[in-house]
């Protein structure tokens, strides 16, 4: 497996994706310009945290604009893998790979925590190595993570099984007191309606070795390269 | 041609800078205010005077990047210049 980091203007997770896939996982990566528009080398595709354009105008709206995006969007046509964390979840949505928008925090502040994230479907080349409704304890930093789509977007979401990861309380329970930013439903995470693009406002990157606090976000890393040991 | 632009959140879609001033017009001892929503003006400025050119570009340029459909709605107003 070969993954890419996408490197846009004011991207700053580009660093942390980078170790975590490389040294961590010990697969071959590279750093990728924005500019680049041929990603034939590539299994995965990571758009990494950060703020891009400075989130101008807003977040992730320029970015998808980027050289580089025609073809990510081009390669998750063709059943590429894609993994858009933070501002790369907000890019996402931004081009319509993912439906719904990330709109301001509900509280207006700029949260970075460590979260509970209930594992909801685990059935995903993402997520398949965590346990059946498994609780991950992985850091959020945003201050655009609020989820929202329309009532019928929500229910394609949940008639898919498209919601991966929510908010929970460290038992595994939904509810309004687990939810930082007043996503809707609890979002914290989605893909796509073939499998293959993955967005989410959690960092995995930022806690994939035990070094770092607990190494939850590693589970999520692994089951992208497991699933090409797989095929 | 200048053209003015206008994105607003669409009904329903929390606002939370609108909510703060709000509370910061409270604050104040106003009393008439129910609510405040903040949006985004935008002017873009054409060298052309082709009026249809310019409102098709604008249209175009709204709807791809300077909102986002999912949760903005747009208006614009072209103003030539004298």
């Amino acid at each position: 497996m070969r993954a890419a980091i996408i490197v846009f203007p004011g991207s700053n997770c580009d660093h942390d994706a980078y170790i975590a896939f490389k040294k961590i996982l010990d697969q071959p990566t590279d750093f990728v310009w924005h500019k680049e528009t041929n990603l034939d080398s590539y299994d995965l595709i990571v758009l990494p945290g950060g703020f891009s354009y400075g989130d101008y105008l807003r977040c992730g709206a320029i970015a998808r604009f980027s050289p580089v995006m025609k073809e990510v969007i081009e390669k998750s046509k063709l059943g590429v893998k894609v993994i858009g964390i933070c501002n790369g979840f907000q890019i996402l949505t931004e081009s319509g790979l993912l439906p719904g928008a990330l709109t301001m925090n509900k509280y207006r502040q700029f949260i970075c925590k460590d979260v509970n994230l209930k594992v909801e479907n685990r059935q995903t080349v993402f997520t398949h190595l965590c346990n059946e409704k498994e609780v991950l304890t992985i850091p959020i930093a945003h201050s655009e993570g609020n989820y929202y789509c329309s009532a019928e977007e929500l229910s394609q979401l949940e008639a898919n099984n498209q919601i991966v990861f929510r908010y929970s309380t460290p038992d595994g329970n939904i509810n309004t007191e687990a939810n930082p930013n007043g996503s809707i439903v609890n979002i914290a995470g989605i893909i796509n309606n073939t499998g293959n693009v993955l967005g989410m406002m959690p960092h995995p990157e930022r806690n994939a070795e035990h070094l770092l606090g607990n190494s939850d976000g590693k589970k999520i890393l692994s089951s992208i390269v497991d699933s090409f040991r797989r095929n | 041609m200048k053209v003015k632009v206008k994105v607003v959140l669409k009904d329903g879609i929390l606002d939370p800078q609108g909510k703060a001033v709000l509370h910061a017009i409270n604050d104040l001892k106003f009393k008439g205010v129910g609510d405040v929503r903040i949006g985004k003006y935008i002017e873009l400025t054409f060298d052309s005077l082709d009026q249809s050119l310019v409102e098709n570009e604008t249209k175009e340029i709204c709807q791809k990047l300077l909102a986002n459909p999912v949760i903005e709605n747009f208006d614009y107003e072209i103003e030539e210049l004298t």
